[in-house]
């Protein structure tokens, strides 16, 4: 039995990646995120693996990219005003169906913004900040340990679908320190890409079989609309190609989802949380329901792509749904479409850099549920 | 192993599609000669392009070869290379794209000395783009957006990299197409990271704004504008003046990136495997 250990939420993410095999990191310092690199600058050349600090973020992206055209299992990780940096090469990463993890510990913004404080600004340019339609995946954690178990997670979805995931901290937890237990080796899955069987007449860019540098398989990569050779290509066939990844990752939304659900059989109330807030929301429901109200809890692990036929099915017999999120309301809309007005759907957020509080939930529901029974 | 030119080339992606009477083409003729006389394993060679003109060198070669984005050709081939460190890689960049807009990466490249061997299409404009000023167009010369004359100064790319930090440093034209093969194939044997800037013509654009429309005579005026560096230290400062110094400018033996890592990966290692015997 594996004693318990403090751990940092940025330690569980790089020790994650290890564990998951990534031999690659290139970064650039920015609070909240720096001691993931820190860690991995220090402990990936023992187990024979790369972490380079690079001159910008930018660089950092191109070099993962590089890394995992290499053959290797790559991450960066950032915060705000370095993600926004990445967006040139997260486009470039998902047109060229390219693995790699890329993760954003969340300041409160726009710009340099607050970067002691949490938020949950990103989720918006997480799926969209790069131009163009594009593939992608999202995933969040709220706590130490499911860090840990997101960012495993996050490089196995990358290197089966050959598509950029994004794993979206917040600064309360990048620097949260928590009693865990991490996995044992082998107690989580390990997915590493998967090869043709022939490099003969293969196609580079047809399937999620995927052929590296050096192997001799003359492959061209190009951030240009291509064929499934690789080649520049126009028209009908550059949108069957975009159809093919986009349709790789959307058609999947269902099997992605990644949730926890909570008495939700009986909800009338349903509060559907990720990331850092979904640790104030167990606590609310906790209390409202020893208050004998009939709340559910939809705990979102992937965010992207949007688990549109989930939320509808957990709404369906409710009356109100909440969607707590530190920012002035991003997902609050996918969870309304998904809906699509059948339920009073309402956010509640919080700008000021401090977390959502339990009372906070727990008056909004409370007041929204009696205030519903009057009606 | 190949070792005529043309089996180095994609022959089913020709004609390529830069202008006619571009330099382009012979720097790219002068790439796969220097690959055939040093009888490179394509199978363990890259060629890497940036965005611009220069960019789609990376199409033309038959080996793994990747297009970027702008100006982060020398960032994905740092990744890749520490990686696959038997991998040759060559870069193809163009002026702007490795001193506009990749030029903190570019001189961060220089500094890190990663053995990779950059060849710069200089060309003093950007040319896909329909001829703007770029950040090597001499002064009061003419682009699209510097439709008056260039107010700004040039950087001078060959200096530039000798200050940063590359390791094997030459310059050339595209008129002296021996000497493009001769330093090409020097680079990619120098252990480190090495920068052939190679001057050239764009008729088409620069040499239409500027009264050089004739490709011929445009390569020509750029070889005129040269000095051999064996004749540069004889000439006076007035000699110099508007002259540009050719040839191999710089070379130093110092710690190659790649090896110095995996001498840290071996060392750390070590004293993991020391530290579980003595446990």
């Amino acid at each position: 039995m594996r004693e318990q250990e403090l751990v940092q939420g940025n330690e569980a993410c790089a020790r994650g990646a290890i564990y998951a095999g990534c031999r690659f990191f290139a970064g650039y310092p920015i609070t909240p995120s720096s001691e993931i690199m820190e860690y991995l600058a220090r402990e990936l050349p023992k187990v024979g693996g790369i972490c380079l600090q690079m001159e910008d973020e930018i660089a950092s992206l191109s070099a993962v990219i590089g890394a995992s055209w290499g053959g290797a299992k790559a991450m960066t990780a950032t915060s705000g005003p370095g993600f926004s940096l990445m967006q040139e090469n997260i486009g470039y990463a998902a047109i060229t169906e390219t693995p790699c993890v890329i993760v954003d510990a969340q300041r409160a913004g726009p710009s340099t913004g607050q970067p002691t404080k949490a938020s949950q600004g990103d989720v918006m340019q997480a799926r969209w900040g790069t131009h163009g339609d594009h593939p992608i995946i999202v995933l969040t954690a709220s706590w130490v340990r499911e860090v840990f178990e997101m960012t495993v997670h996050a490089f196995n979805l990358s290197e089966r679908y050959r598509v950029p995931v994004i794993l979206l901290l917040d600064e309360v937890l990048a620097h949260l320190r928590e009693n865990v237990v991490l996995p044992e080796p082998g107690e989580l899955d390990v997915i590493s890409r998967r090869h043709p069987e022939r490099l003969e007449n293969f196609k580079p860019f047809f399937d999620e079989t995927m052929v590296t540098f050096g192997e001799g398989g003359r492959l061209m990569v190009t951030g240009m609309s291509h064929d499934e050779f690789g080649f520049p290509a126009q028209g009908k066939k550059a949108a069957e190609q975009l159809q093919r990844i986009l349709k790789k990752i959307e058609s999947r939304a269902e099997e992605l989802a990644i949730y926890r659900a909570h008495y939700l059989d009986d909800a009338d109330a349903v509060i559907v949380s990720y990331g850092i807030t979904s640790r104030a929301v167990e606590e609310s429901v906790r209390v409202l329901r020893a208050e004998g109200l009939a709340v559910g809890w939809l705990d979102l692990k992937t965010l992207w792509p949007f688990p549109e036929k989930l939320i509808r099915s957990c709404t369906e017999h409710a009356q109100y749904v909440l969607v707590p999120e530190l920012n002035a309301g991003q997902l609050v809309r996918e969870v309304e479409r998904a809906v699509g007005g059948r339920v009073l759907v309402e956010h509640l957020g919080r700008l000021d850099g401090y977390l959502i509080t339990p009372e906070e939930i727990a008056a909004r529901v409370y007041d929204r549920v009696e205030c519903l029974k009057g009606a | 192993m190949a070792s005529e030119p043309r089996e180095y080339l994609r022959i089913e992606r020709l004609p390529h599609v830069w202008c006619p009477g571009c330099g382009h083409g012979m720097i790219t003729h002068a790439l796969a000669c220097a690959m055939a006389e040093l009888e490179l394993d394509p199978k363990q060679t890259a060629v890497i392009g940036g965005i611009g003109c220069s960019g789609r060198t990376a199409f033309l070669f038959d080996m793994d070869s990747m297009h970027t984005t702008h100006g982060r050709a020398v960032v994905f081939a740092t990744g890749l290379k520490l990686v696959r460190p038997a991998l040759t890689i060559v870069l193809a960049l163009g002026d702007g794209d490795a001193i506009g807009i990749g030029g903190n990466h570019f001189i961060h490249a220089c500094r890190r000395n990663l053995d990779l061997t950059a060849i710069i299409y200089n060309n003093a404009i950007y040319g896909q783009t329909g001829g703007q000023v770029a950040p090597t167009t001499p002064p009061a010369k003419k682009s699209t957006t510097s439709p008056y004359g260039n107010l700004e100064h040039p950087f001078d790319i060959a200096r530039l990299a000798i200050a940063a930090g590359a390791t094997y440093v030459a310059r050339t034209t595209s008129f002296d197409f021996a000497d493009m093969v001769k330093f090409i194939k020097r680079g990619i044997q120098h252990k480190g990271f090495s920068v052939i800037e190679v001057l050239t013509h764009c008729p088409t654009y620069y040499g239409r704004l500027n009264d050089l429309r004739d490709p011929y005579e445009m390569l020509h005026t750029i070889k005129e504008q040269t000095v051999p560096i064996e004749e540069w230290d004889q000439l006076s400062e007035e000699e110099r003046a508007g002259k540009i110094v050719i040839g191999e400018l710089h070379r130093q033996v110092r710690p190659e990136f790649v090896e110095s890592y995996y001498r840290l990966i071996a060392q750390m290692q070590r004293l993991q495997e020391n530290s579980v015997d003595g446990h």
